[in-house]
């Protein structure tokens, strides 16, 4: 048992070690403290999913946090079978990427901030995902805000990117606002905040209602709602997806720590671990099928046109957590977060592949000047060709499996919408495909469109950074084997391993469907594929056009559907407004530096009556000391 | 044998016009001078009425005061001839620092 807590505190003691010591001691090998940390971390996640697997499931609470009447909250650990898969997707990525970060940050000013943070962020994940209660939870779920904002904002003297970490923060305020309200409610319902009891007692609230703003509202629904808040905030589900591909800023190992490991992944991490109060809320599940399945279209469909290539791959993250959502939404927990599992390396392999044509172009964003790539990087090349293939949901790879089944259980499972959720999300598997290679022809095939100096400039990544890519690239390709579906022949590994905690998802379909379904899928992917080929390698000249007849359409999905525009319109400015127009202009000037000028000057004008008095003349004095006497003797006389 | 009433009536009457001395004259010597007077006009009222009632704490505390006020006649000039030196005047209008 002991050994669970070296998993969350290796990386704790890293990140105090680097963020005490690194500025003046440790300076550049500020990486051997947390490669370090994470790898043991790790080492300690495999033998847990060892244990795990040999049924040896545990809860336990470690220390008293807070104790105060009935509310009773400690730091405590659940080991089961999602915690177990979670600690290792959470400690295999972050490891790589604090080994990539190595040759990726060299030479950087804050070298050893960088690494403390990657790690406290890696700690708060990992206290996330352990937890057994929800406010170690909560406790864990602040931290990784916290840490985001750090890291996307680490360039912090670039405005852009200072201003893309207060975004993310606040972006996120707006989710956790609603989580923090959950958790109330959860404690007001159940008498505590721990996981066991409110998940067993659950369903004896099932048809209880609490009134809510003067109406009735069925309690498990209010609950799964406010909790589904702070999902949507923390995973970037519309509306509250803003910050995420403006979280580009930061370093690209950050973005893929964000993207694949931590972060985002832990809204559909919350959701599949309340899956006992989502199952008992209908309503809900529909909601948040419908906004999985929306969020990813959209996401998808402005993935198609972006020029920036962290972006696009941003967008790509947006979406396929929509699938995740989506999935968690038609009751197929188990497959999102199969899903999450898959999802997170394929997508750290994207972006540390990302950054190595970034490294490469010295910084250069930009798709149009990219090109011809691939014979100057072969195993950038080759390494995102895969991921981009398992993402695309090509058989054999990790992304179809995920995917496959979640199309599966959408079409089949009892969800009213999932026939609806399942044509959205085959079209966005399309439109993934397209867009994921879209991204790859424009990069690394054809004809080189930078400039001579970056031609000069290319080169092949160091060591460093291409072995975390190979090896992610064994998870893109092979980490969806566990779940083969029984229709291929495989064991659904997955599925049956995470059944105690996610349940079993109800299917009703025959093989024959089942096929069908899984054909289309496979024919959305190939043929997404076959037209970026068709419009990007043989006749570039049709997008070309394609952007000129449909130069409105085009406008809007560029401009991400002015939904930045739109809250800048509907919140940031009204906001601003009144904060200098009320709050500074009557509030502060008006209101409170009137009181706090206006005390000490009435006052003050008093004293100036009253120092007349005072003339500094001692005859003066003398007289009104004698008139004094006077009256007091004649006082006593005439009385 | 003189009544004691006519003591009072000089000590009340030298007591007014050391009074009216502090106060309306302007040169600090001659405000030193009638605090003087005045503190003498109660020694007499101390003395008849030592003397009338046979009682000799009167004379007692005649020395205190005629002790005090040797005591302050010596820092009082001293101060005076301080305040002289510094302001070149005696004039006691000129001596408004405390002036609010």
């Amino acid at each position: 048992m002991n050994n669970y807590l070296l998993i969350p505190f290796l990386p704790l003691t890293a990140f105090l070690i680097n963020i005490l010591f690194g500025r003046n001691f440790i300076k550049d090998k500020a990486h051997w403290v947390s490669t370090l940390a994470v790898g043991g971390s790790w080492v300690v996640a495999v033998m847990t999913l060892i244990d795990v697997l040999d049924g040896k499931t545990l809860n336990v609470d470690l220390y008293t946090w807070i104790a105060s009447g009935t509310f009773k909250v400690s730091v405590g650990f659940l080991i089961d079978e999602l915690t177990a898969v979670m600690l290792i997707v959470v400690t295999t990525c972050s490891m790589l990427i604090h080994i990539y970060s190595i040759g990726y940050m060299h030479g950087d000013n804050g070298y050893y901030r960088f690494f403390a943070y990657l790690s406290l962020f890696t700690f708060s994940m990992l206290m996330l995902v352990m937890a057994n209660n929800f406010m170690q939870l909560y406790f864990g779920w602040e931290g990784v805000g916290l840490c985001s904002y750090f890291l996307i904002g680490y360039y912090f003297n670039k405005k852009s990117a200072s201003d893309a970490g207060k975004k993310a923060f606040i972006v996120n305020r707006f989710g956790d606002f609603g989580f923090g309200l959950g958790i109330i409610l959860i404690f007001l319902t159940f008498g505590s905040v721990y996981y066991v009891p409110v998940f067993g007692q659950a369903a004896s609230f099932a048809t209880n209602s609490i009134n809510f703003l003067g109406y009735d509202v069925h309690l498990m629904s209010l609950i799964a709602f406010l909790l589904f808040c702070g999902a949507v905030g923390k995973s970037a589900q519309m509306p509250l997806h803003v910050w995420l591909p403006d979280a580009m800023e930061g370093p690209t190992p950050v973005s893929a720590l964000i993207h694949a490991a931590t972060m985002v992944t832990a809204g559909v991490f919350l959701v599949a671990r309340c899956s006992p109060i989502f199952n008992l809320a209908p309503i809900v599940l529909v909601i948040v099928a419908l906004t999985g399945a929306i969020t990813s279209l959209f996401a998808a469909t402005i993935g198609l046109v972006q020029n920036d290539i962290k972006r696009i791959i941003a967008y790509s993250t947006i979406s396929q957590l929509g699938y995740m959502f989506l999935a968690c939404g038609v009751g197929a927990y188990s497959a999102g977060v199969f899903h999450l599992y898959t999802h997170a390396f394929f997508k750290a392999l994207l972006f540390l592949c990302a950054g190595s044509v970034m490294h490469a172009m010295a910084g250069e964003l930009d798709l149009q000047k990219m090109g011809g790539l691939k014979k100057y990087m072969p195993v950038t090349y080759w390494t995102m060709l895969l991921a981009s293939l398992s993402i695309s949901g090509i058989p054999g790879f990790a992304g179809f499996f995920s995917k496959d089944e979640i199309l599966w259980l959408a079409y089949a499972g009892p969800s009213p919408v999932g026939k609806l959720v399942w044509a959205i999300g085959t079209l966005v598997a399309f439109l993934t495909a397209f867009y994921s290679f879209r991204l790859i022809f424009l990069t690394f095939h054809g004809k080189f469109r930078g400039t001579h100096e970056q031609e000069h400039h290319l080169h092949e990544s160091p060591k460093s950074m291409t072995i975390p890519l190979m090896l992610l690239c064994i998870g893109a390709i092979g980490s969806g084997w566990v779940g083969i579906p029984k229709l291929l022949g495989g064991g659904a590994h997955f599925t049956e391993f995470m059944m105690p905690v996610l349940g079993h998802p109800a299917a009703h379909g025959t093989h024959s469907e089942e096929l069908i379904v899984m054909a289309i899928s496979i024919a959305a992917g190939f043929s997404g594929i076959g037209l970026a080929a068709y419009f990007y390698i043989l006749s570039p000249e049709i997008p070309v056009r394609l952007v000129q007849q449909f130069s409105a359409v085009h406008r809007v999905l560029f401009n991400k559907y002015y939904i930045d525009e739109l809250y800048s319109f509907i919140l940031i400015r009204p906001t601003i407004w009144v904060a200098k127009n009320i709050l500074i202009g009557i509030t502060d000037t008006r209101i409170i530096e009137a009181i706090v000028n206006g005390v000490p000057s009435t006052i003050g004008a008093f004293s100036q009556l009253l120092r007349k008095m005072q003339t500094g003349l001692l005859q003066h004095y003398a007289t009104i000391m004698a008139t004094g006497a006077l009256i007091i003797v004649a006082l006593m006389l005439f009385r | 044998m003189v009544p004691l009433q006519w003591y009072l009536m000089l000590s009340a009457a030298v007591f007014v016009i050391g009074m009216f001395g502090f106060l309306t004259r302007k040169n600090i010597i001659i405000m030193f001078m009638s605090v003087e007077l005045m503190l003498n006009a109660v020694n007499i009222s101390l003395i008849s009425f030592s003397h009338y009632l046979q009682d000799m704490r009167g004379h007692i505390l005649v020395f205190l005061v005629v002790t005090v006020a040797a005591s302050e006649a010596a820092i009082g000039l001293a101060i005076i001839i301080a305040l002289f030196r510094n302001k070149q005047t005696a004039h006691v209008n000129e001596m408004n620092e405390m002036k609010g």
